[in-house]
């Protein structure tokens, strides 16, 4: 029982759970799934459906914040990426070509491979501080997306760009399919690869990572480079749900979203210790609070009040002065480890700054 | 000029200071005088800092009385100290660059005006302070504008603001070149005509021998003794810092086994004239497989810094390094371990070890990083591999999935050695591998150094330790003010000889 | 060693021959503002009016008190993000107490006063609890525009009489109008200066930045100081929502938002460096100005469209940040 209590997912989970029951009880058909023209529908769909998107920023923001980092540019990308793919679809004789659509999708991937690049070099070669590199991408960005709509809310009609936002795939939403498709494939990725640990060794102490041989520079860019080739991903999955590409609302906050769902899942913002599966639950949690507030029948407004409620609980739980109390409180024998004399013996700083 | 009439207005009885398991402080006494430049000496590790910590208040001893002025007190950290008359004055300058030089001296005594600051009395006090250090800089200037040396003044000038009785100089002198060292002295002087004590700290042994008036050796957190500086010869206090007594004589039998390096081996790696500015002076080095050469020299002596240069660490600006006969180029820690060599730093917390991490990840990064991540090691290679260090090198816990800030130092050490081993190198530079750690780990990582060596490993070993150095090295380089002095083999060499050579020939 | 010379103790008042670098960005700040006003006044006729200065001051007047709030937090190496939130928070409790009937001496203390708490919530949770401030004004920016929603979804106009005459009284000499916005704002500024400058807390909030460990073993109070700064921006907050209140004539839960960043962007832009220490409220004014001016003239170009604005303030960023970069790397 206490192993389940401390397992890293047990409150995430819990919160999610709790968020399911919450919608159960206001509304009991919520869990129901149906099947319709083979394709499933129901408020557990329509949550996966809606997730998509932001878990695919997170993704990126997990691996950033790994390597002691933050990108808040993801919104800004989501914004370009849709309005790269709908300009060139719009502007496009055939509209409805499977060609379009594919050169559209890679146009705007590669434009947001290129500007997770930028911001890769701005903190690993220049050395510029994560938040304010991705700061100026954060502010510019959106005014390269409205440059690229010519302001315009550029609406089109293509029937194989829908299918990335609306369509179904074995009766399940292609954007959910493609959104866990990537997800898993990446989580595979870097937990059977080394990429993981040597993320992990990176955000933790630098200085030893480079004496170990690990090229931490190169780690740093290909994470921003990452970051921002899925929120472009995420951007088309945005503008297809929608089929428009709206420069100023378009993955707004959804930097803010993302950073949540990881500090939610149990990654902390100092980097290191990342973990996807928590990062899943967390933007699982956000898709559904957003969900429950509607079917409780709150005003959607609200949600922020709510969202603010999630941080401020789940930072505190994780803040070093709350740990302390609650180890105290239930007076579990914790492995602490001992200062080392030779550490203890120089006169660095912050060892003051524990008292 | 001591005056051994006058009570001491520091006294400090039967300290200990413990961070569990280890006892970083021993019952350690400590008496200063009003007047007087008290030098505190010892390797690192003896607890110089711990002892002016708990002085402070930084860290509560666990036994021991502080008096001062005569009254039992227990400070609650450094500000209640100053506002008691004991300041201190840190290595790193403790100040703040981005403000003026006035208000790093007056913040918290500023003069006021209107409830607000009175920014000309200010300035003028300031100045006042400063011309007493005979400095004669704008008070209105940032601080972070002025040489280190400078700052070093100003921040002694703070100190020295308001009723200062005790004032305690960590390391001042470090970064100082020797102009700088003197007009250092001069205030030093001048502050203790004035009938403050001075509690200085240094590892330069010329530097305490022109400036203390006393000093109080410790070793290994234990009070080795105080005494009067003019009649304790630089070479003895060279063997109190470093301990020798009889029964370590004895035990400092030679772990390695000599056998002669055939004539005309090229060696594994050759240093011509390497060096870096400001971090040590061009030197000569040759290793050979099969040999280990110990590092001898004080802190501060270079000894870390040559190690740095040959391992990749710190890019040289001078000399060429040849491996193998071929020229190698040691640019990154990573162009160094392509080459096959490995280096443990002193700082094993903040360049070694990766503390949220697990043993197994600790021990395999070394490898993983120079595969690549896409090469990632076979999970059962990777576990027996552990699994076989957890054995060899005896770590305890012998958990692989133990996270690795849970581990003693010792246990750390091992992990940070089986990460290196693990990339097979053929030279191993191993910097204070056994500090801090208790008696039983390090006997087995000198044995192991040793075994190593005897396996056709080339090994440079640094240690504060002299004997230490002895007992297992083939050969010997000496460090001396950021310069290598000699060379000598480890065979024939003695105590002695190696302690004359780092005090300088025993001129004091 | 500057001690070979023996030479006396400067006098009190000096002409500084040479430019302090300290003083660096802020004349970079001003020499942008400068070559804009220059170049505006070239190619439009009557841009450097009189009016169009005015209106400059009048329709950023709640973003130069943003601004200022904003300094005294990114100072001590901190970042508020809720204060465009806060902003709108405050102008829909304006708006709300005063469709409700209440006096304006007791919703003004009110509007403003939500922010203190606010800031006083950031403050706390950042020292005491050590959150990272990113995160814990983040949680505060949603909470405050969820607030905002809780007591107005809708648009709410504001025509108490009396806070409409205060909102409207304008002074006008000579071509320059001066509304009671804009001197908040410049009393708002020349305290900020006074603060930052002429208290201990000010220098102590320089102190923090510049080394919070060496500030903790100065003596300072480090503790209050961070907690004091969330507080002045939390205020300045709430007093900006009053400005935009009073500006707008209505209180509005859409309001500000992503205001932060111009904040920000001011800030960075007016020779603050994020990492604290260094910076000035009086850039951070400069910084306001830049980006009023950028806006005004992509208005007077006409043929040019509104989203180069959020371009050219990134690039001004980078440019800025950049440089910042090069001088700390010569410093050291």
């Amino acid at each position: 029982m206490t192993n389940l209590l401390r397992h890293h997912l047990f409150w995430p989970v819990a919160a999610l759970v709790a968020l399911l029951v919450a919608n159960t009880v206001a509304s009991p058909g919520f869990l129901a799934i149906t099947v319709r023209d083979g394709h499933l529908f129901g408020a557990p769909i329509d949550i996966l459906r809606t997730t998509a998107p932001l878990l695919l920023v997170a993704l990126g923001m997990t691996l950033v914040i790994a390597t002691r980092g933050i990108d808040l540019s993801v919104g800004a990308v989501v914004a370009v990426s849709g309005a790269v793919a709908l300009s060139h679809i719009a502007s496009s004789p055939n509209p409805d070509s499977p060609v379009t659509v594919l050169t559209a999708i890679g146009l705007a991937l590669a434009l947001c491979l290129v500007l997770g690049v930028w911001n890769g070099f701005l903190v690993s070669v220049l050395g510029i501080q994560p938040i304010i590199a991705t700061l100026i991408l954060m502010t510019a960005g959106r005014g390269v997306a409205m440059l690229i709509t010519g302001g315009m809310i550029t609406t089109v009609n293509s029937a194989p760009f829908k299918v990335l936002g609306s369509g179904f795939w074995l009766g399940l939403p292609v954007a959910a399919v493609l959104a866990f498709g990537v997800f898993a494939v990446v989580a595979f990725v870097v937990r059977r690869t080394a990429l993981g640990m040597l993320l992990e060794a990176t955000g933790i102490n630098p200085a030893a990572s480079r004496l170990s041989g690990v090229r931490s520079k190169t780690l740093t860019w290909t994470v921003y480079a990452a970051a921002g080739l899925f929120a472009g991903l995420a951007g088309l999955l945005i503008s297809a749900d929608t089929m428009a590409a709206d420069a100023n609302n378009a993955g707004l906050f959804i930097e803010l979203d993302a950073i949540l769902a990881v500090v939610i899942g149990g990654t902390a913002l100092s980097g290191g210790k990342f973990n996807l599966s928590g990062t899943l639950v967390g933007a699982l949690v956000i898709a559904t609070l957003e969900r429950t507030v509607t079917v409780v029948g709150i005003s959607p407004l609200v949600t922020p009040l709510f969202m603010a409620l999630v941080v401020i609980a789940v930072t505190l739980l994780q803040s070093p002065r709350m740990r302390e109390r609650l180890t105290a409180a239930t007076r579990r024998p914790v492995a602490t480890t001992p200062p080392e004399p030779q550490s203890a013996a120089r006169p660095d700083s912050t060892e003051v700054k524990a008292r | 000029m001591t005056q051994q009439t006058t009570p001491p207005v520091v006294e400090m009885t039967g300290i200990s200071v413990e961070f569990p398991p280890v006892k970083a402080l021993d019952g350690v006494d400590l008496h200063l005088r009003p007047g007087e430049i008290h030098a505190l000496m010892g390797e690192n590790g003896a607890g110089k800092s711990t002892l002016i910590k708990a002085l402070t208040g930084i860290h509560s001893p666990t036994e021991g009385t502080i008096r001062v002025d005569g009254v039992e007190r227990r400070f609650t950290g450094p500000a209640d100290a100053r506002a008691h008359g004991v300041s201190t004055v840190y290595q790193e300058v403790n100040l703040c660059g981005n403000l003026t030089v006035a208000e790093n001296i007056m913040l918290g005594a500023e003069p006021r005006r209107l409830g607000g600051l009175h920014w000309r009395a200010m300035r003028r006090q300031a100045a006042t302070h400063l011309e007493r250090m005979g400095l004669s800089i704008d008070p209105a200037s940032s601080l972070g504008s002025h040489s280190l040396a400078v700052q070093q003044l100003v921040a002694i000038c703070r100190a020295t603001v308001g009723d200062c009785k005790v004032l305690i100089l960590d390391e001042p002198t470090s970064s100082l070149d020797t102009d700088e060292v003197a007009h250092l002295f001069t205030v030093m002087r001048a502050l203790r005509d004035d009938g403050v004590a001075i509690l200085f700290v240094s590892h330069f042994l010329d530097q305490v021998y022109e400036v203390s008036d006393r000093m109080t050796v410790l070793r290994n957190g234990r009070l080795v003794g105080e005494f009067i500086t003019a009649d304790l010869p630089t070479h003895e206090l060279v063997q109190h810092m470093i301990g020798r007594s009889m029964d370590v004589l004895e035990a400092a039998e030679h772990v390695v086994e000599r056998a002669g390096r055939p004539a005309g081996t090229t060696p594994l790696l050759q240093a011509v004239g390497l060096g870096r500015k400001g971090s040590v002076q061009p030197f000569d080095l040759e290793l050979y497989e099969g040999e280990v050469v110990g590092l001898a020299g004080l802190l501060g002596s270079g000894r870390t810094e040559l190690a740095r240069l040959l391992t990749g660490a710190d890019r040289a600006d001078a000399g060429q390094t040849r491996m193998a006969g071929k020229p190698a180029r040691l640019r990154t820690p990573r162009a160094a371990m392509d080459l096959g060599i490995a280096y443990t730093s002193e700082d094993r917390k903040g360049e070694g070890v990766v503390d949220g991490l697990t043993v197994r990840e600790n021990i395999v990064l070394g490898l993983q990083a120079r595969r690549g991540w896409m090469r990632p090691l076979p999970r059962k290679q990777v576990d027996e591999l552990v699994a076989s260090y957890i054995e060899q090198l005896g770590i305890r816990p012998a958990d692989p999935e133990a996270l690795l800030r849970n581990l003693s130092g010792g246990n750390q050490q091992k992990v940070l050695l089986a990460r290196w081993l693990a990339t097979a190198p053929r030279l191993l530079v191993l910097d204070e591998p056994t500090r801090g750690i208790d008696v039983g780990a390090k006997a087995e990582i000198q044995k192991l150094v040793a075994d190593l060596a005897a396996d056709g490993m080339s090994v440079v070993f640094i240690s504060a330790e002299l004997e230490e150095v002895l007992r297992i090295s083939h050969r010997i380089a000496v460090l001396r003010d950021r310069r290598k002095v000699a060379e000598i083999d480890g065979g024939g060499a003695t105590m002695d000889q190696v302690v004359d050579l780092i005090a300088g020939g025993g001129a004091a | 060693m500057t001690t070979s010379a023996p030479a006396r103790a400067p006098r009190a008042l000096k002409i500084p021959t040479r430019l302090d670098r300290r003083y660096l960005p802020v004349v970079g700040t001003f020499v942008v503002l400068a070559l804009m006003l220059v170049v505006g006044g070239s190619r439009y006729e009557n841009f450097v009016s009189p009016a169009v200065i005015s209106n400059l001051f009048i329709n950023n007047a709640h973003l130069i008190v943003l601004a200022v709030g904003m300094t005294f937090v990114i100072l001590t190496g901190g970042i508020d993000l809720s204060v465009g939130s806060v902003l709108a928070l405050s102008t829909v409790v304006t708006a709300a107490l005063l469709q409700a009937g209440w006096p304006p001496a007791v919703v003004i203390p009110l509007a403003v006063g939500a922010g203190t708490v606010i800031g006083l919530a950031h403050g706390v949770m950042v020292h005491y609890f050590q959150v990272q401030p990113f995160v814990a004004t983040l949680a505060g920016m949603f909470f405050a525009r969820g607030l905002c929603f809780v007591i107005a979804p809708e648009s709410i106009a504001i025509d108490e009489a009396s806070f409409v005459s205060l909102a409207t009284w304008v002074q006008i000499f000579g071509g320059w109008r001066m509304s009671s916005g804009v001197l908040i704002a410049l009393i708002v500024v020349g305290a900020g200066f006074l603060v930052l400058h002429f208290t201990r807390f000010g220098r102590t909030v320089y102190a923090v930045g510049g080394g919070e460990q060496s500030a903790l073993l100065m003596g300072l109070p480090v503790a209050r100081t961070k907690v004091l700064a969330y507080v002045v921006s939390g205020t300045c907050a709430g007093l900006g929502g009053l400005l935009f209140a009073m500006y707008s004539q209505s209180g509005y839960s859409l309001t500000g938002v992503a205001m932060e960043l111009d904040a920000i962007a001011a800030v960075v832009i007016g020779g603050t460096l994020l990492t604290g220490g260094t910076g000035f409220v009086l850039g951070s004014v400069l910084g306001v100005l830049v980006l009023g001016l950028i806006q005004t003239i992509i208005t007077f170009e006409g043929t040019l469209s509104s989203w180069w604005t959020k371009i050219v303030i990134g690039v001004l960023l980078l440019i800025f940040v950049a440089v910042q970069r090069v001088l700390s790397l010569r410093k050291t």
